[in-house]
C-alpha cells in the first residue's frame, strides 16, 4: 500500500513546502497574487517568478533525467550553459544582421555545442563507466575559460530590440517570452517522455543496470541520450539566460546554477542515486527554490546572508525527507492506527504525516 | 600449479597503489619536464617548497576529502568551512580579548562543529552526502557573511611573529638573480602538512578505524556482515573531514594573514579533482592518502608550469581540465584492464610492495 502511495508523497513534499512559503508571503503581505498590468505585459509576483525561474527549471528537468538513469549528477550544467551561450552570441554576431533567421541558425549551433559537450560528457560516463560527478567536473574546470575564448574577453553585448524581445517581451502578448519558452519546453519534453519509452528504461538503467541489459535494454546508449538531451537543456537555458541579460558574463552568467539544479531535482522526491524519477517534482522544486530565495528577500534578509537561511531550509527538508524519519513516523502511524482500531481512517501516505507532524510521531513512537 | 597462483596473487598490486604509483610517476615526470624547459624557476628548491608553503591548506582539505572519499562519500563544504575558519579566527584575532592559542581552539572547534553535524546527518539519518554537505557549504559561506564582510588583516603583534615564523635551511638555498644568496624558507605550514600526511597515512592503513573505512567504502553490505559499524565509522570519516578544514583555515591565515570573503574559494572543486588524481575513486574504498598530497601538487605544478610560460592565464584552467581528463582515462582504462585479467603490470619486483592491501 505504501508502495503504490509512494508516487503521491514524492510530490507531496515539495507541494506543501511551496504552500508554507506563499503563506509565509501571504502573512507578510496579502498582495502577493495581485497581478498588474503594464504597457500591455503581466506583471507581480507570480509572473516574476516563472520569469526568474525558467533556466533553473529547464535545467532541472535534464538533471533530473541524467541522475535517474546515470545515478548521480551532472555538475557541468551552468558551465555548459555559458559555453552555448558564448557560441550563440559569437554566431549571431558574426553574422551581422540580426534577423529572426540569424537568431535561430545561433540558436542551433549552439544547440550543436550543447549536444557536443553532452557526447563528451556521456561518453566519459557511458563507455568508460566514469562516475558523472568526477566526469562533469572537466567541463567544470576548464569551461569558464573555453567562454572565455570564445568571447574575447570582452562580454558583448546584444543591444537590439528581437534579443530584448525574446529575453522580456513581445508588445501584444501579455505573458514574457522567457515564460513561453520554458511552457513550451516543457510541453515538448512531456510529449516526449508519454510518446517514447525513454522513461522507463532510464528508470530501468538506474534501478539495476545488469537488469536493463539482461532484458534487453542498452544502457550505454540510454546513458548517452541522457547527456546528449542535457546538452540540449542546457543550450536552452544558455539561450534564455543571455537573451535575459542583453550581454554575455563569461565570469557570473548561471553561476552556482548546478547546484540549484541537483537541489530542486532533490527536493522534487527522485532519488540522487537514480532509478524512479517525476519529472512534474522536479519542475516544483526548482519554482521552489526561486520561491524560497524571493521570499527570503522580501523578508528583508540581507543578500548576502540568504545562503545560510538557505542552508537550513534544505537540512529541514532532508531531514523531514529522510529515510530513518520517515520510517519512525511510518511506525509512529502504525502505533496510532493499532491503537484507534481502524476506526478513524488514517491518511496513511508516509511522507505526509512525516510533513505534516514529525514531533508528535516521534514521541509517540516513545512511549511503545 | 596451484602454489604458483598464490604467490603471483600476493605481488599483485591493489588498486590504491597502483593509481598512487601512476599519480607519483605523473608528478615526477611533470616536475622534471619542468626542470628541463624551465631550469632557472624549477631547479630551485625554493621553487619546491613554495608549492608547500603557499599551497599547504589545499593540500590538507584534499587530505580530508580523500578519507571521505575512501568511505564511498563526498564532502563539498570544505572549502567554505575553511573560509568560514579564517574570517572567524581574523575576527577573533582583532578583537580585544584575542589570542593565539584561542584562535587555533576556535580553527578545530568550528571544523568539528561542521564534521559533526555533516556526519551525524549523513551517518545516522542516511541522508545524501551531497546534498548535506551542500547545505553545509550554503551555511559555512553565508554566516561568513553574516560575520564580516570586508577584509580583515590580522595586525596582533603576537599572531604577525607567528606568520613571519620560517625555518631557514641555508644548505638547500640558492643565487637570486643579483648573485646574493638566499637561504630555502619553510613556513610552518608544510611542517604541518607533513606531519598530518605521516598521522593520516598511519591512521588509515594500520588503524582498527581506517581498515573499517576502507571496507565500508568498498563495500556497505559485507562491512556490515562482517560486524563493522558502518554508520559509525562513516560518521567518524566526515568529523574528520571537517577538523581537517578546521586546521586548513588557521594553515591558512597563518600563511595569508587576512580574512577574506574569497578566501580558499574554489577549493572543494580543486580538492575533489586533487584526490582523483592521486588515485582516489569516487565509488569508495579506493585510494592512497600519500597519492592525495600528490594530486594537489600535480595540479599545482601543472599551474605553475604555465604561468612560467608565460601564455594566457584561461589556459591554466583548460589545462587543468585536460589533465583530469587524462587521468580519468587512464585510471578507468587500467582499473579495466586489470579487471579482464589480460593485463599485468610490468613493475620489476623490487618496486612491487609486498604488503596486500586488501
Amino acid at each position: 500500500m505504501a508502495r503504490m502511495k509512494s508516487y503521491g508523497s514524492q510530490l507531496f513534499l515539495p507541494l506543501s513546502v511551496l504552500a508554507i512559503l506563499i503563506l509565509v508571503n501571504l502573512i507578510k503581505g496579502s498582495s502577493y497574487f495581485s497581478i498588474s498590468i503594464i504597457n500591455g505585459a503581466l506583471y507581480g509576483n507570480i509572473p516574476n517568478i516563472l520569469f526568474g525561474a525558467s533556466e533553473l527549471v529547464i535545467l532541472a528537468i535534464g538533471m533530473t533525467l541524467v541522475t535517474s538513469s546515470a545515478g548521480s549528477q551532472d555538475l557541468s550544467v551552468g558551465v555548459a550553459a555559458t559555453i552555448t551561450s558564448a557560441v550563440f552570441v559569437w554566431v549571431l554576431l558574426s553574422a551581422g544582421k540580426i534577423t529572426w533567421i540569424t537568431i535561430l541558425a545561433a540558436f542551433l549551433a549552439s544547440c550543436v555545442v550543447g549536444i557536443l559537450i553532452g557526447t563528451f560528457n556521456g561518453a566519459l560516463v557511458a563507455a568508460l563507466n566514469v562516475q558523472p560527478i568526477v566526469a562533469t567536473l572537466i567541463v567544470y574546470t576548464a569551461g569558464r575559460s573555453i567562454a572565455f575564448l570564445i568571447d574575447g574577453k570582452l562580454s558583448p553585448i546584444l543591444a537590439n530590440n528581437l534579443t530584448y524581445e525574446i529575453g522580456s517581451e513581445i508588445p501584444g502578448v501579455p505573458i514574457q517570452t522567457p515564460i513561453i519558452l520554458t511552457a513550451v519546453f516543457v510541453v515538448l519534453f512531456a510529449v516526449l517522455l508519454r510518446t517514447t519509452n525513454l522513461k522507463l528504461y532510464s528508470q530501468s538503467v538506474g534501478i539495476n543496470q545488469r537488469a536493463a541489459r539482461l532484458n534487453g535494454i542498452n544502457p550505454v546508449r540510454i546513458k548517452f541520450l541522457a547527456f546528449m538531451i542535457m546538452g540540449v537543456c542546457t543550450a536552452v537555458a544558455g539561450f534564455i539566460a543571455v537573451t535575459k541579460a542583453g550581454r554575455h558574463d563569461s565570469v557570473n552568467l548561471l553561476k552556482d546554477i548546478e547546484m540549484d539544479a541537483i537541489l530542486a531535482v532533490a527536493i522534487g522526491g527522485s532519488s540522487l542515486y537514480g532509478g524512479k524519477f517525476s519529472i512534474t517534482g522536479s519542475i516544483i522544486g526548482a519554482y521552489t527554490i526561486e520561491v524560497l530565495n524571493r521570499t527570503l528577500l522580501r523578508l528583508d534578509v540581507d543578500p548576502d546572508a540568504i545562503k545560510a537561511f538557505k542552508a537550513v531550509f534544505i537540512i529541514i527538508l532532508m531531514v523531514i525527507a529522510s529515510p530513518a524519519v520517515r520510517e519512525l513516523a511510518g511506525n509512529g502511524t502504525k502505533w496510532v492506527r493499532d491503537r484507534l482500531g481502524g476506526a478513524v481512517q488514517i491518511p496513511t501516505a508516509i511522507g505526509e504525516d512525516a510533513a505534516v507532524d514529525p514531533k508528535s510521531d516521534i514521541s509517540a513512537k516513545k512511549e511503545v | 600449479m596451484e602454489s604458483t597462483n598464490t604467490i603471483k596473487r600476493r605481488e599483485r598490486v591493489s588498486d590504491s597503489n597502483l593509481l598512487f604509483a601512476i599519480a607519483a610517476v605523473i608528478f615526477v615526470l611533470m616536475y622534471g619536464f619542468g626542470i628541463l624547459s624551465f631550469p632557472r624557476d624549477f631547479l630551485q628548491s625554493q621553487t619546491f617548497f613554495d608549492l608547500f608553503n603557499l599551497n599547504a591548506p589545499l593540500i590538507i582539505v584534499t587530505l580530508g576529502l580523500s578519507i571521505v572519499m575512501v568511505g564511498g562519500g563526498i564532502d563539498i563544504s570544505v572549502g567554505q568551512v575553511t573560509a568560514l575558519v579564517t574570517m572567524c579566527c581574523a575576527v577573533f584575532l582583532q578583537s580585544r580579548s584575542g589570542s593565539v592559542g584561542g584562535a587555533m581552539l576556535l580553527a578545530l572547534g568550528i571544523g568539528i562543529a561542521f564534521g559533526l553535524l555533516q556526519g551525524l546527518l549523513i551517518a545516522y539519518l542516511k541522508i545524501q552526502p551531497f546534498i548535506i554537505t551542500l547545505a553545509g557549504m550554503f551555511l559555512a559561506s553565508g554566516l561568513l557573511t553574516i560575520i564580516h564582510k570586508d577584509p580583515i588583516n590580522v595586525t596582533m603583534p603576537s599572531f604577525v611573529r607567528l606568520m613571519d615564523f620560517q625555518i631557514v635551511i641555508p644548505s638547500l638555498g640558492t643565487l637570486n638573480r643579483l648573485g646574493r644568496f638566499i637561504p630555502l624558507e619553510i613556513k610552518p605550514g608544510t611542517v604541518v602538512v607533513l606531519v598530518l600526511v605521516v598521522v593520516l597515512v598511519i591512521l588509515m592503513n594500520w588503524s582498527r578505524f581506517g581498515r573499517n573505512l576502507y571496507a565500508v567504502g568498498g563495500n556497505n553490505q559485507s562491512a556490515l556482515m562482517l560486524g563493522i559499524n558502518v554508520q559509525r565509522t562513516k560518521f567518524y570519516s566526515y568529523v574528520l573531514s571537517g577538523l581537517l578544514s578546521g586546521i586548513a583555515g588557521f594553515v591558512f591565515i597563518m600563511t595569508t594573514g587576512a580574512g577574506n570573503v574569497g578566501n580558499a574559494y574554489g577549493f572543494e572543486i580543486k580538492a575533489i579533482a586533487g584526490s582523483i588524481i592521486g588515485g582516489t575513486m569516487l565509488i569508495g574504498g579506493v585510494g592512497n592518502l600519500i597519492g592525495s598530497p600528490f594530486g594537489a601538487l600535480t595540479l599545482l605544478t601543472i599551474n605553475e608550469l604555465i604561468r612560467a610560460d608565460g601564455v594566457n592565464s584561461d589556459f591554466q584552467a583548460i589545462a587543468s581540465g585536460m589533465l583530469l581528463c587524462v587521468f580519468i582515462v587512464l585510471q578507468n582504462a587500467v582499473l579495466r584492464l586489470r579487471g579482464t585479467s589480460s593485463f599485468k603490470l610490468a613493475l620489476p619486483g623490487w618496486l612491487v610492495p609486498a604488503r596486500r592491501d586488501r
